[in-house]
């Protein structure tokens, strides 16, 4: 299977900061993938330059095999519309829409407004029944729930969800996280950033970013719940420069990359300690 | 979805919205009542300016000098029209492309008959008239040679006129001031040109008419409204008293008329007539040694049925320029393109013109002085006003700038959400555009009524009657809403478009 996303040596420079320094990652099709890290570290800023709402500095992102850098922003606003869903840790709900307005006004800027289309998605993130409510009137799981809803409505192959369960309780964590379950399984390409580690532990790879770099890249077991997904050993080639492990992972390694390491156990209390 | 999505954002927010509805309200409110004042204070001071005199004198042809002037050979002209003109064509005056600029008109005959002396008893006031039936008058009291201040506006050239028209040429012979002058002098210099002591200048006109136009319009004509300035005492006269009439103050002082006495005139043509002085005017001109009828009247004592010697016609127009004086010498001289645009702007060339065309074997003659007096005044009067309506919507608009600005940033997460989600520049500006319009339309709406209330009380402060604001307003009032809700949103928009959505979503 291909590589849905190519990222080689990115960075992003914000004057004598590096927010992101080289780095270089393939994610293939289907792939579960989770971004650890600390705060400052570089996350949002890839995940920004993934999902295509900003440029990199220098190097090369490739979504789908078609390069970012050769578009100009209205073609990166069409892919941003067609591929890709942004689930955000504050939700970004508009305020004076009420949840199922919020999902058309994405729907709006798709395609074509669907009002039967938009209650399915709001049911099947089971807010059937709260479609009617503002965003004040909502819980923070359920705003959660309305903004995946609203990033599912145009299908996306990438979902990039940005410390999804950041502000949410366990009960709305898990609620989140059986929705991603199903969406992977139904073949969708997940980033998550996450700084928990359980939720990390949902995705079949994760990776740590410190000081804009990629320390750490591994590949773990299969999602839980993430049934059909033969999870395979990605890293069980470390020397390949590139390894394109037929269906899931794929793992970057770099000789010589600095304070690149090879995990191919994941292990949350290992994460947690870098974090 | 859209509009859905408008509207939401237009009832849920409404505090702001209130606020640039109510800025732009006070800016159109404000422009509307200056420029409803200002079309109006266009005729205002036109009216005002009105009371020097009309603006177009219409002459036959066959009377004036037109022959003489433009190289005619003397036999064409002559034969081409008549010294007359026709009553019942006068109307066309009103239906040409400026018919709306001719704010009045009044067709004149005069003629000369014989006073004979009051009538006893008729008349209320008879009896008040110490000095009798047949007054004295005489040569020395009435017919004193003044210069006529009035007549003389054309100056050295209309004496010359006259002089080449022949010393004691009769009245209906050159153009207006030419002829007046001749009659003067036939009134003062020829004692063998009048059949007695008694003799008269009786001029018929329509005192107040309405006219109905073929098109069933009705429109108003007549002497009364051009010569505002008239003091006239007594109830004044009427068109459809046949034998009232207006007494100049001269020849009523001579005469011994008062307001309500009945005389006798005699012509030599119509026989005896009986008139009441319905009023006794005083216009500072040489009206005031004449009396004033209506005009069946004086044709019947003329022998002329039908027809009128000359018409004033008083027109609003736009100031002259160099197309206009080119056009004015010769119309054949201009492009057609140059013509076009001529007889389409209401110089008092292209009235002239106009009226010559509805009204052939006329000669319209342009008195110039009172537009050109006009057309500066009001132009100024005009730029100030629009100057200072440019700068009430130009604040309005910096006003509508902060608020939508203002707007913008307050909304930046969810305009740079809009855009992460994938709506292009020009999608979110129409929604923030459609919004800011939508409320500007309806504080526009508001500020549009509140202006005509503005207007209503200018018009009553300043000239003591109201002002009619025109219903041009509405549409000038729309695109300058428009016009402000585009200037002040440009910064907003140029903000918009800068907004980076990864910027705005950044964890704050
Ligand atoms: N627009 C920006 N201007 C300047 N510095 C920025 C900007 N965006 C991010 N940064 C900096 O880049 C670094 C990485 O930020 P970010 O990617 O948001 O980290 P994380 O999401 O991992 O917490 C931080 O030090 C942050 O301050
Ligand atoms: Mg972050």
């Amino acid at each position: 299977m291909s590589n849905l996303m190519e990222i080689e040596n990115v960075s992003k420079i914000y004057g004598p900061l590096k927010a992101l320094s080289g780095v270089t990652l393939s994610v293939p099709q289907g792939q579960w993938l989770a971004v650890m890290g600390p705060s400052g570290s570089g996350k949002s800023t890839l995940m920004n330059i993934i999902g295509c709402l900003d440029t990199p500095s220098s190097g090369e992102v490739f979504l789908d095999g078609v390069r970012l850098s050769e578009l100009s922003p209205g073609e990166l606003t069409a892919i941003r519309r067609e591929a890709v869903g942004l689930i955000f840790q504050q939700f970004h709900l508009i305020s004076h829409l009420t949840a199922l307005e919020n999902v058309m006004a994405a729907q709006f800027y798709h395609s074509m407004v669907d009002e039967r289309e938009a209650s399915e998605a709001l049911e099947g993130v089971g807010l059937a029944e709260r479609a009617g409510h503002l965003p004040s009137q909502l819980s923070g799981g359920e705003q959660q729930r309305v903004c995946i809803a609203r990033a599912l409505i145009n299908h996306p192959k990438l979902i990039l969800a940005d410390e999804p369960t950041g502000n949410l309780d366990e009960l709305n964590e898990k609620l989140v996280m059986d929705i991603l379950h199903k969406l992977h399984r139904e073949g969708a390409t997940i980033v998550v950033v996450t700084h928990a580690p359980e939720v990390a532990a949902h995705a079949g790879r994760v990776i740590v970013l410190e000081h804009g770099r990629l320390v750490s890249d591994s590949v773990g077991e299969a999602p839980s719940g993430g049934a059909g997904e033969g999870e395979g050993e990605g890293a069980d080639d470390p020397k390949a420069d590139f390894s394109e492990a037929d269906g899931e992972a794929a793992v970057l390694n770099r000789p010589g990359e600095e304070g690149l390491e090879k995990n191919t156990d994941f292990s949350p209390e290992e994460i947690r300690a870098r974090s | 979805m859209f509009l859905k999505m408008v509207f939401k954002a237009l009832t849920r927010r409404k505090g702001k919205h209130l606020m640039i509805a109510f800025t732009v309200a006070l800016g159109v409110s404000l422009a509307t009542a200056m420029l409803g004042v200002m079309f109006d204070v266009g005729d205002k001071v036109n009216q005002e300016l009105k009371s020097y005199g009309a603006n177009l004198n219409v002459v036959p042809r066959g009377s004036s000098l037109v022959g003489e002037k433009y190289g005619f050979a003397e036999g064409e002209s002559d034969a081409a029209s008549s010294n007359y003109i026709k009553e019942d064509e006068l109307y066309k005056i009103k239906m040409i492309f400026w018919a709306y600029n001719i704010v009045g008109f009044a067709p004149y005959l005069k003629t000369e008959v014989e006073f004979l002396g009051k009538t006893a008893g008729v008349a209320e006031s008879a009896g008040a008239s110490p000095s009798g039936e047949f007054p004295e008058f005489s040569a020395a009291d009435g017919r004193i040679l003044r210069p006529r201040s009035g007549l003389g506006r054309e100056g050295s050239e209309d004496a010359e006129r006259a002089e080449r028209a022949g010393h004691g040429e009769r009245a209906g012979h050159g153009d207006r001031a030419g002829r007046a002058e001749s009659a003067a002098s036939g009134l003062s210099g020829e004692p063998g040109a009048f059949p007695g002591e008694g003799g008269v200048v009786l001029t018929g006109t329509w005192f107040n008419k309405t006219l109905k136009l073929p098109t069933g319009e009705e429109v108003e004509a007549g002497m009364l409204p051009l010569k505002s300035w008239w003091l006239i005492e007594g109830e004044g006269a009427s068109d459809l008293d046949a034998h009232g009439a207006l007494v100049g103050r001269d020849l009523a002082e001579r005469l011994g008329i008062r307001p309500g006495d009945s005389f006798k005139i005699r012509s030599a043509k119509g026989g005896e007539f009986t008139l009441q002085a319905r009023g006794v005017f005083s216009a500072g001109a040489d009206e005031d040694d004449q009396i004033f009828c209506p005009l069946a009247l004086a044709q019947k004592a003329a022998g002329l049925p039908g027809l009128v010697e000359r018409v004033e016609v008083s027109a609003l127009t736009t100031p002259e320029n160099e197309l206009s004086r080119r056009a004015a010498k010769n119309p054949d001289s201009l492009s057609q393109l140059e013509k076009d645009t001529w007889y389409c702007t209401a110089y008092i060339s292209s009235i002239a013109y106009q009226i010559e065309e509805v009204l052939p074997g006329v000669r319209v003659k342009a008195v110039t002085r009172v537009s050109e007096s006009e057309g500066p005044i009001l132009v100024k009067t005009q730029l100030v006003i629009i100057l200072l309506t440019a700068l009430t919507l130009f604040s309005s608009a910096l006003a509508v700038s902060n608020l939508v600005t203002a707007g913008v940033m307050e909304r930046s997460a969810e305009i740079g959400l809009l855009k992460a989600l994938g709506a292009t520049d020009l999608a979110v500006s129409a929604l923030v555009l459609t919004e800011t319009l939508t409320v500007s339309l309806f504080g526009g709406f508001f500020g549009y009524l509140a202006g005509l209330g503005f207007a209503r009380f200018i018009g009553l402060s300043v000239f003591g009657e109201t002002v009619e604001v025109r219903l041009m307003v509405i549409p000038l009032s729309l695109v300058m809403v428009v016009l402000v809700v585009l200037l002040g949103s440009l910064p907003a928009l140029r903000a918009l478009l800068r907004l980076k959505p990864a910027e705005v979503l950044r964890g704050r």
